[in-house]
């Protein structure tokens, strides 16, 4: 094998699960409950701080320290859910203006306490590395590959074969049909929002190892999410998935062939080319369709 | 509140001349034409005033004041967008755009700030409209969304293309005459443009602004083409924010990406909620109360931003209608405390 192309291959198939892990949280809660949650990419970055916080400042051991983030990051997502979006709910521009401002709030809040260096660190689950089809990898990139499809598998069965999933999918199709079997409306939401954050918190705790935490990821993730969630269609896994392996692969393609630099364009350049050609996604459907345009 | 027949409530009466001027147009008396028209004078002309006090208030606050009319001009123009129902989350795309031709008419074609901020504010908004364009079908969340990605694209196309001075930016640019010149173009460029668009959206055109925010179906059905009005729309409101654009970078001497930075979105988003959208007023309000705090706390660094989010978030959620339309509204009205009748049976 081709020493590039298996490369390609390799680490475009491990970036589309890490964008998909990304943006799993992101794509679940706009799916549920039709909030698209700016503070994503806040929530994300929180994750990985507080993580850090946990282990450094308080002492605990890292499965614990990654469970209570997971957990509190879970129930902050449930707290904005209850505390600011409740009252605008409906209101599409200040879900999304409020949304976005928790989002700026939290990474501006850990630029100013200084969290810039290059001290923060989360440790790899497993260390180590393995040769595939000629390329090393390293166990940690194969554990997120193996957690991203766990994880989209695992949501899957939730949202289709669980009786609170199913109350949480009828909510997101037809409001009115789900109030009048006494699936409540604020309850579904607020689930779905403290269930997209607690996997914004396992993204943020399974993918910071790769590398330090710097606070522009706060930004970047929110538009990961973004163009992967647009790209695919609102609401579909496969949508979901197919969107991640195209932006991944785009992604790691032009880094290779044709610069470094030029990966952080495709995904901003895939926003505004789906959203300009097919709004509605690739795999979106006409009702959503309806949505957007 | 323990005796029945003293519990009082809070009855609010709209003044006379606020009724009048608002539903019904007659000639009133000198008091009532002062009570309407004061406010607006005296803000204009101490606005016009201000920059004859030159240097006794210092560069500090003049600079502060020059700020405060740059995130004026891009909330009047976000409040544009907002009236045809198009929610942008990136001013700074045509901010930066203006800034951009600006730099390069200047740097490259020689022309000098007379020329270069007049073609760069036509120019950049015609950039603005051309970018936009094959988006305006997007609504909501689309909108905002696309906006948001915008900006940064250009950003990082600048960087990673070098093209326009790429992280270099383009220096040496020809600066404008002096401090009162500076001022005085940009206070007279928001006032304008608060006023046109004001006039604007009352004119039957404007009417169709709403029209296509609040039903875009039924303008459709009117006979209205809703792409070109919306279109229209971009163009219009990317005017002020390109001319911010074009004038900063004259001011400075310098563009960079920095024109694209996300400060220059959020903070006019901020200003215009603050202040109220949808009148044109509300969100100059808001820069006068936001530029100048965010001035004053620019020693702490980021924690401004994470203040200015917190406004962000509150108003949103705890004051929609924004600082101006409270406050135009408790000037309407007088307020007095009435007892609260009894129920005969008790009830």
């Amino acid at each position: 094998m081709g020493g590039l192309l298996a490369s390609t291959l390799v680490y475009g198939l491990v970036n589309s699960v890490v964008l998909l892990l990304t943006s799993l949280g992101f794509s679940l809660t706009f799916g549920l409950s039709g909030v698209a949650n700016f503070a994503h990419g806040g929530l994300y970055l929180l994750s990985g701080f507080l993580c850090w916080l946990l282990m450094h400042r308080v002492g605990l051991p890292f499965p614990l320290a990654a469970a209570a983030t997971v957990l509190l990051v879970g129930l902050l997502g449930a707290a904005i859910y209850r505390t600011v979006l409740m009252s605008v709910r409906g209101i599409v521009l200040s879900e999304v203006i409020s949304t976005f401002a928790v989002g700026v709030a939290i990474v501006e809040f850990f630029r100013w306490k200084g969290f810039t260096t290059y001290d923060f660190t989360l440790p790899a689950l497993v260390d180590g590395s393995v040769d595939i089809l000629g390329v090393t990898v390293d166990w940690q990139r194969l554990l997120i590959v193996a957690l991203g499809l766990a994880l989209t598998g695992l949501l899957w069965l939730f949202t289709h074969r669980t009786m609170v999933g199913l109350a949480l999918r009828g909510m997101s199709q037809d409001e009115y049909t789900a109030l009048s079997v006494g699936i409540e409306s604020d309850w579904a939401a607020t689930l779905s929002l403290g269930l997209g954050s607690a996997l914004a918190a396992v993204a943020g705790i399974a993918l910071l190892p790769l590398g330090i935490i710097s606070i522009n990821i706060g930004y970047d993730v929110l538009l990961i999410a973004l163009a992967v969630t647009v790209l695919g269609g609102l609401e579909s896994t496969t949508g979901l998935i197919l969107g991640s392996l195209i932006v991944g692969f785009a992604m790691v393609i032009t880094g290779n062939y044709v610069g470094p630099r030029w990966s952080e364009v495709v995904y901003l350049a895939a926003i505004v080319i789906v959203l300009a050609v097919k709004p509605s996604g690739l795999l979106g459907k006409s009702k959503e369709l309806e949505d957007r345009v | 509140m323990s005796s029945p027949g003293r519990a009082t409530r809070r009855e609010r009466i709209d003044r006379g001349i606020k009724v009048r001027s608002d539903e019904i147009f007659v000639l009133a008396s000198a008091r009532d034409l002062a009570w309407v028209l004061l406010p607006r004078a005296l803000a204009v002309a101490a606005l016009l005033l201000f920059p004859l006090l030159g240097a006794r208030v210092g560069p500090y606050w003049q600079t502060v004041m020059i700020n405060t009319m740059v995130i004026a001009l891009l909330a009047l123009s976000w409040d544009l967008l907002a009236s045809v129902g198009l929610i942008s989350l990136g001013q700074s795309l045509f901010f930066g755009l203006g800034g951009y031709v600006a730099g390069a008419l200047d740097s490259f074609a020689g022309l000098g700030p007379l020329w270069s901020i007049p073609l760069a504010t036509l120019l950049g908004a015609a950039l603005a409209t051309l970018v936009l364009y094959p988006l305006l079908r997007l609504r909501g969340v689309y909108f905002g969304l696309i906006t948001f990605a915008l900006p940064l694209l250009f950003m990082r196309l600048i960087e990673t293309t070098g093209a326009l001075g790429g992280t270099e930016g383009v220096s040496g640019l020809t600066p404008l005459p002096n401090r009162t010149v500076e001022i005085y173009l940009v206070t007279a460029a928001a006032l304008l443009t608060a006023f046109a668009f004001r006039r604007l959206i009352a004119t039957d055109y404007g009417l169709v602004f709403h029209a296509v925010r609040d039903n875009e179906r039924s303008v459709m059905a009117a006979g209205f083409d809703v792409q070109r009005v919306k279109a229209q729309a971009v163009f219009l409101a990317a005017l002020p924010a390109a001319f911010a654009g074009a004038f900063v970078t004259h001011r400075y001497q310098f563009v960079g990406m920095t024109a694209f930075a996300m400060e220059y979105s959020t903070l006019p988003l901020t200003a215009a909620v603050v202040g109220g959208p949808g009148s044109f007023l509300g969100p100059v309000v808001g820069s006068f109360i936001l530029v100048p705090l965010s001035e004053a706390m620019r020693e702490f660094g980021s924690l401004r931003v994470v203040l200015y989010s917190l406004m962000l978030l509150v108003f949103t959620v705890g004051l929609p209608e924004g600082i101006f339309r409270f406050v135009a509204r408790k000037y309407g009205q007088f307020e007095r405390r009435v007892a609260i009748e009894e129920a005969p049976d008790g009830r």
